[in-house]
């Protein structure tokens, strides 16, 4: 939770290669920002860490390191709520079929835990298929816990 | 920074201590490569010390487990030591936490090795 009477509207957008440098670069300016915006260490640790997943789904999994495939990136530091916007160029996943990380069976798998844990670090968090092709993360911090 | 790992042995333990970041890419990798080369080895008693962790990621907690099942797999154990509060808060709510054996004492670590 931050404090709204510090409130300065900031937005940027960048297009960013399918690189792993891409990844820190997105999560370092989405902190800056979120730092900026006056958000506490713990809320920058897990914007941070939902950023980071959610870059690495969209160079990794989504545009597969292509130097084709770009990743739109964009973060708005609105009144009431900090976003961010990860958009790919892939060819998108079945959100319905995803494992349950938490089950049982699934504990010792060694991936599939990126989106359960952006859900966790997130107040929101929609994932969209785009109609240009690609799938697209919204994510939302608040700037006042509801 | 991303990950440091330094290797040493305790008794019949070998400690890897790990700083820095475990993510997608060298840090996770390197953790997988010096875990497989110890196993290759025939260590069985291996103890992760990860107080100096900074940061981990899904990726990272891939490795862990990754691992932890190579070291099981091969007859050993795979136990972890000084968890920072962020890797144990993820540990916890990924249920993990208690799929390893977990301690905050060096000594007690060692000696709980059978």
């Amino acid at each position: 939770m931050r404090d709204k009477q510090r409130h300065v509207p900031e937005a940027v957008e960048r297009l960013l290669d399918s690189t792993l440098e891409s990844v820190d670069s997105a999560e370092e300016l989405a902190v800056r920002m979120a730092q900026r915006a006056g958000f506490g260490e713990d809320d920058l640790i897990k914007i941070g860490m939902a950023v980071r997943e959610s870059m690495v789904n969209a160079v990794v999994h989504g545009n597969r390191y292509s130097a084709n495939r770009k990743v739109r990136f964009s973060v708005s530091n609105g009144a009431d709520r900090f976003t961010i916007r990860i958009a790919d160029q892939g060819e998108g996943f079945d959100l319905e079929n995803l494992p349950d990380p938490l089950a049982p069976e699934n504990l010792l798998r060694t991936s599939g835990r990126g989106i359960f844990l952006i859900r966790s670090f997130m107040d929101e968090c929609e994932i969209r298929r785009l109609e240009s092709g690609g799938t697209e993360v919204t994510l939302v911090k608040y700037a006042v816990s509801k | 920074m991303s990950v440091k790992l330094n290797t040493r042995q305790v008794g019949d333990v070998t400690v890897i201590d790990v700083a820095g970041r475990i993510t997608l890419g060298e840090g996770s990798s390197a953790l997988r490569d010096a875990l497989r080369d110890l196993v290759t080895r025939g260590h069985k008693k291996i103890l992760l010390n990860l107080g100096e962790v900074s940061y981990i990621d899904s990726s990272g907690i891939g490795e862990l487990v990754s691992g932890f099942t190579t070291v099981t797999n091969s007859g050993g154990q795979l136990k972890l030591l000084n968890l920072t509060k962020r890797v144990k808060d993820l540990l916890q709510i990924t249920k993990l936490y208690t799929v390893f054996d977990v301690h905050e004492d060096e000594a007690a670590a060692i000696r709980s090795f059978e």
